[in-house]
């Protein structure tokens, strides 16, 4: 298959301006003749399907949760960037492009990332004008702050909640469209598959979480913005309702699934502390400013922290990056952490963890100013683990964060299925192999407010709609097919629950396909995954009927999604034959041990189509071009 | 260690619901509170019984979906966290621990402890918000906001709508919250051209989907699991008597 | 969706009115009248330390104003009937909101006071009848009203008498405590109700709240007890 990405031609800094004229246009009193679905209200749906509705689209929206202000978006917490160069120090679109590129390891499309550091302005202005209350100086301006991955200060936040008032801004947006009656909202409505019909995405299946009940809608265009999928490692820091249902449904449908592999690890979470273990909670990447990461030299150090000495400490970061020490990226701080902990050096019970100790720069600055910079923080440390890491140092340990891959699209954020839009987490497009802090914000707004409105109308302007009805078989196969999946899981009727079926398979990604991965590991997980998905269809056992308020069923079919996916995730990484970002092949890397890309070879993104179950899904490339950020190696020694 | 649980059970939101007694029986002090209800889940799905509903999500105190009420108090009581943030080292062995649903009748039971708050939802729906158009903003520093006004603004934008405000309240007013979103656009310049009509439209709002009334005592201040202080409801009752006297009669009948 | 859904084509004051707020704000000021009557009233008993003489000039004083003293009185009770009315219609939707009540349920952060306004409301309306019944129309003194030799009612040898029943001055006692209790809370809660909240001011009126309810149990307890005590005969 030949992958059209359609990138304008021309210099980079006028493509969005000129793609933008190109397009065609609705006229105003057509636009309520058209439909449009909205799978999500994270920052990318809800911005998308308010700013729809506000042009005059009739938009349905659809969200898991009970109100569409609990989407993940929410927890985000240190801040977004745009290029405004408030501070006066250097900073342009063309930097901010430039950062995303090369953060992102030189795996992202430029044409795409230019577009992304292009609108960050106006994102801002929106935010602003909506009430967000970000942080200000005295003088009443906007405040910024500095964040990984960059040499100048563009990152706006407000406390450590920024992605919960960017998402309460446009959940207001959206509520205000609710009660204009521009959108209709469907809480606790899970999608559970894509109805292609013609060879178009013209509507969804869904299952009313609270009766049971399975509805089809039909609409002339499909937008996902379903998140990432990193549950499907089971311990992540994403919510618990979060899952890779809707893209993978898309997927099987024919949307193309590009660079799965790309998942991000985040270096300072909170340690496991047993098999009940649910979810992890990250702490902000900011506590590394101060705070030093150390283990204890020997093996099988159980002495408490404070007894141990200084000479037996090795402050491992700053002995491998002496010019970033604390404060290398997230992919090299965490694979470091990974590192000594399987040389048997990790600290707390599980023996995976390290010290994040605040002890000297308590010392050097005072209990006072800590507390000012981090008190929040440590609050929270405290309510988790019951420590007081004024006196006892942080145990932490890397986790499972975002999901850089996603389903494929252009750069109209469409997939090769036409009509199939995906935005923000759930696509691959802006990030490459790694995500820099404060830049999902950024793309789910991007995205959201200032991308969808235009392609939308390009796309339902050139296009024929037939007129369809949810009784004819493109859809009645959908829906049966949706209905007899939930039969066979309740049927099951086994001796093992979802729960401890998907610690099984995260275990088995975690261990093979996190954050250190090699040829033999992934084919073992290869081996291991179709088994025990085997295993699942048959022995799993899901109480009660679907035609009730039934959590585990809505979480078994969510499982079994991720057994599908965590499969491809491992063929990618197993194809991707070079180290980058996220992806660290241990194979591929410099005799210091870091990650050796391979340009030649893998300059391209890799997007799966799915051939049939039991057949091995096709690899489609798109190759990617760098123009005007020349790709180089990430050095941060 | 052991507890005893009386978890609320119940069917859907038209079958009457009943106390049942659970054992938990191997519990650990590391758990969070939602962790110990998952084991006892995993033990009453496997023994063939259906498991106890929850409402539950990011697990981190953001996404305001988790809240029960714990031994009586919102969240279990615990100052500044949510349920899911509750630890289980605040528990001691052989403790009794009763779990009930928010109750309200704005906020009716859909399972066990699972309630509808879609109520929270309309009333922001009903004038909570800024009316700006995606791409009519003006540039984002072109309105100063002195930082004293965006620091109270933050306060109370801090607000997750999990209703524990409503659940604690002798009288199951929803005032902390409407003050909440009152207090956070109205602080800010941005928030001033609607600022009038907002606290019309959102009073009345919360008058038809029948929440109680606010007696100023202040028990929704301390269930607040992001600690809103009282006076976002001074501020509400301010804004409304101005606005009921200021505004003309037909501005109003938009307003309502 | 509502039993009491708006209707959009009332008039103003209905509209405003039929919101928990508007309620509030007509408890809130029929309260401030009320409360003004009550430090009045308290102010003018208080003469009874005076003596007789001065006491009973001041009720005649009042007795000779027959226009500003009805206008006076109606006002009052009219203030008197909204109050209890907007607190009845208040009570009625709290029940309505919560039709299912807890099982379990513990009040940490309210005062008592506060929490049973609904209570010490009717209670201090049952004796503000006891009471007009007892000094007002004599119903329940002993012997009726004293007056004096020129017609005029004897307030002070009312309140000799009427006090000086143990029962009498302990109900007396319990009444306007419950009417501290009743202020404590309602004092400080008519300026939330206002909108008057300040971070650096509202901790007075909680003060300004606490002094005045204390004050006025403390000046209105101590004309019975003196008059039982003996102190005043």
């Amino acid at each position: 298959m030949q992958l059209d990405s359609r990138v304008p031609s021309g210099p980079i800094e006028t493509r969005w301006q000129r793609r933008k004229f190109e397009m065609k246009l609705v006229n105003p009193a057509n636009k309520r003749k058209y439909t449009v679905i909205v799978v999500g209200s994270g920052l990318a749906g809800a911005a998308g399907a308010a700013s729809l509705a506000e042009l005059g689209y009739n938009v349905n929206c659809f969200c898991y949760q009970d109100s569409p202000r609990r989407a993940h978006s929410i927890a985000a917490q240190g801040g977004i960037n745009a290029a405004k160069n408030y501070q006066n120090d250097g900073d342009s679109v063309h930097r901010l492009f430039y950062d995303t590129v090369k953060g992102g390891d030189f795996r992202a499309r430029e044409s795409n990332v230019y577009r992304l550091a292009e609108v960050s302005d106006n994102i801002i202005d929106q935010c602003v004008a909506q009430g967000v209350p970000f942080a200000r100086e005295y003088g009443g301006v906007l405040s910024n702050r500095s964040f990984g991955g960059a040499q100048v200060s563009r990152t706006f936040y407000a406390r450590g909640q920024t992605g919960q008032q960017l998402l309460l801004g446009a959940y207001q947006a959206l509520q205000r469209q609710i009660a204009a009656g521009g959108v209709r909202m469907f809480p606790r409505t899970e999608m559970l598959d894509l109805v292609v019909a013609g060879g178009r995405a013209r509507g969804i299946v869904t299952r009313d979480m609270v009766t049971g009940k399975i509805e089809t809608h039909v609409a002339d265009a499909v937008v996902l913005a379903t998140g990432g999928y990193g549950n499907v490692f089971y311990l992540s820091t994403m919510a618990k309702g979060c899952s890779a249902t809707a893209i993978w449904r898309a997927y099987k449908r024919g949307a193309l699934f590009a660079n799965p592999c790309f998942t991000q690890i985040h270096p300072t979470c909170i340690p496991v502390t047993g098999e009940y273990q649910s979810k992890l909670t990250l702490m902000s990447e900011s506590l590394r400013n101060d705070g030093r990461i150390w283990v204890p030299k020997a093996k099988g150090d159980k002495r408490a922290p404070d007894a141990i000495p200084e000479a037996e400490r090795d402050y491992f970061l700053e002995r491998r990056y002496p010019s970033f020490g604390n404060l290398a990226p997230r992919d090299i701080s965490s694979r470091a952490a990974k590192v000594v902990c399987d040389e048997g050096l990790g600290v707390g019970e599980s023996g995976l963890g390290v010290y994040l100790d605040f002890a000297e720069p308590i010392q050097r600055l005072g209990r006072k100013t800590i507390a000012e910079r981090y008190g929040n923080l440590f609050d929270m440390y405290a309510l988790i683990t019951g420590e007081d890491p004024y006196r006892v140092p942080m145990r932490i340990f890397p986790a499972i964060h975002y999901t850089m891959g996603g389903l494929w699209v252009d750069y109209h954020l469409m997939s090769n299925v036409p009509g199939l839009f995906v935005a923000g987490e759930a696509n691959f497009s802006d990030h490459g192999a790694n995500r820099l802090g404060a830049s999902a914000l950024m793309q789910g707004l991007a995205d959201g407010y200032f991308v969808l409105p235009y392609v939308m109308g390009d796309y339902l302007a050139q296009t024929k709609f037939d007129k369809l009805d949810p009784a004819q078989a493109d859809f009645r196969e959908t829906h049966a097919g949706v209905e007899s999946r939930i039969k066979r899981l309740l049927a099951a009727k086994g001796k093992r629950t979802v729960d401890s079926f998907h610690r099984e398979l995260g275990k088995i990604l975690w261990d093979n396909c996190g954050m250190g991965r090699n040829a033999k590991g992934l084919e073992l997980a290869l081996a291991k995954i179709p088994e025990i998905r085997e295993e699942y269809w048959k022995n799993v056992i899901v109480p009660g009927v679907n035609e009730e308020f039934n959590q585990s069923l809505e979480k078994a079919g969510r499982v079994a999604d991720f057994f599908e996916l965590a499969e491809l995730m491992c063929l990618d990484a197993l194809e991707r034959d070079e180290s980058c970002g996220g992806h660290f092949r241990e194979e591929f890397q410099t005799e210091e041990g870091e990650a050796r890309r391979d340009d030649e070879n893998f300059s391209h993104v890799a997007a799966w189509g799915y051939q049939g179950d039991g057949h091995r899904p096709a690899r489609y490339i798109e190759p990617l071009i760098f123009e005007y950020a020349k790709p180089a190696q990430r050095s941060y020694k | 260690m052991k507890l005893t649980l009386h978890v609320w059970r119940q069917k859907n939101s038209t079958a009457p619901g009943q106390f049942v007694r659970y054992e938990a029986n191997d519990v650990n002090t590391h758990m969070s509170f939602l962790e110990m209800l998952d084991v006892v889940n995993e033990e009453l799905i496997l023994k063939g019984e259906e498991p106890i509903a929850f409402d539950h999500d990011c697990r981190e105190g953001i996404c305001g979906t988790c809240g029960s009420m714990v031994n009586g108090l919102a969240h279990g009581g615990h100052k500044g966290a949510t349920l899911c943030q509750l630890h289980m080292r605040f528990f001691k062995d052989g403790d009794e621990v009763w779990l009930e649903p928010w109750r309200a009748r704005a906020f009716p039971v859909i399972r066990d402890l699972v309630v509808d708050r879609g109520a929270l939802d309309r009333i922001v729906a009903s004038g909570g918000y800024v009316s700006v158009p995606t791409g009519s903003a003006p540039d984002g520093n072109a309105v100063a906001v002195p930082k004293p006004d965006a620091d109270r603004s933050m306060d109370a934008a801090c607000c997750i709508g999990c209703g524990a405000c409503v659940a604690a309240c002798p009288n199951a007013a929803v005032a902390l919250f409407l003050g909440a979103k009152i207090t956070h656009l109205g602080s800010l310049p941005q928030g001033q051209p609607e600022r009038m009509d907002r606290a019309l439209k959102m009073v009345a709002r919360a008058r038809q989907e029948v929440f109680g009334y606010c007696t100023n005592i202040g028990e929704c201040e301390a269930a607040c699991p992001k600690e809103i202080k009282l006076d976002v409801i001074a501020r509400t009752n301010r804004d409304f008597l101005r606005a009921s006297f200021t505004r003309s009669p037909e501005a109003k009948q938009v307003a309502g | 969706m509502s039993t009491a859904v708006m209707n959009l084509n009332s008039n103003r004051a209905s509209r405003f009115y039929d919101t928990t707020i508007g309620k509030k704000v007509v408890m809130a000021v029929s309260g401030v009248v009320l409360f003004g009557f009550v430090v009045g009233h308290l102010v003018g008993n208080l003469q009874i330390y005076a003596g007789a003489d001065k006491v009973n000039h001041y009720a005649k004083f009042l007795q000779s104003m027959p226009g500003p003293l009805w206008g006076a009185r109606i006002v009052l009770l009219l203030c008197l009937i909204l109050h209890v009315w907007s607190a009845f219609e208040l009570w009625l939707l709290t029940r309505e909101a919560r039709p299912v009540a807890y099982k379990k349920k513990s009040n940490p952060n309210s005062s008592y006071a506060s929490r049973t306004m609904i209570w010490s409301g009717p209670i201090i309306g049952a004796f503000l009848i006891y009471h007009l019944l007892h000094f007002t129309f004599g119903t329940v003194l002993p012997n009726g009203l004293a007056r004096l030799e020129n017609g005029d009612v004897n307030v002070y040898q009312n309140m000799i008498v009427g006090f000086s029943q143990p029962l009498v001055t302990l109900f007396y006692a319990i009444a306007v405590s419950l009417l501290g209790v009743h202020l404590y809370h309602g004092l400080w809660s008519m300026f939330q109700s206002l909108g008057v909240s300040h971070p650096s001011y509202t901790p007075r009126f909680k003060q300004f709240a606490a002094a005045a309810s204390i004050l006025i149990s403390v000046g209105n307890i101590s004309i019975p007890l003196s008059v039982l005590a003996g102190f005043v005969r």
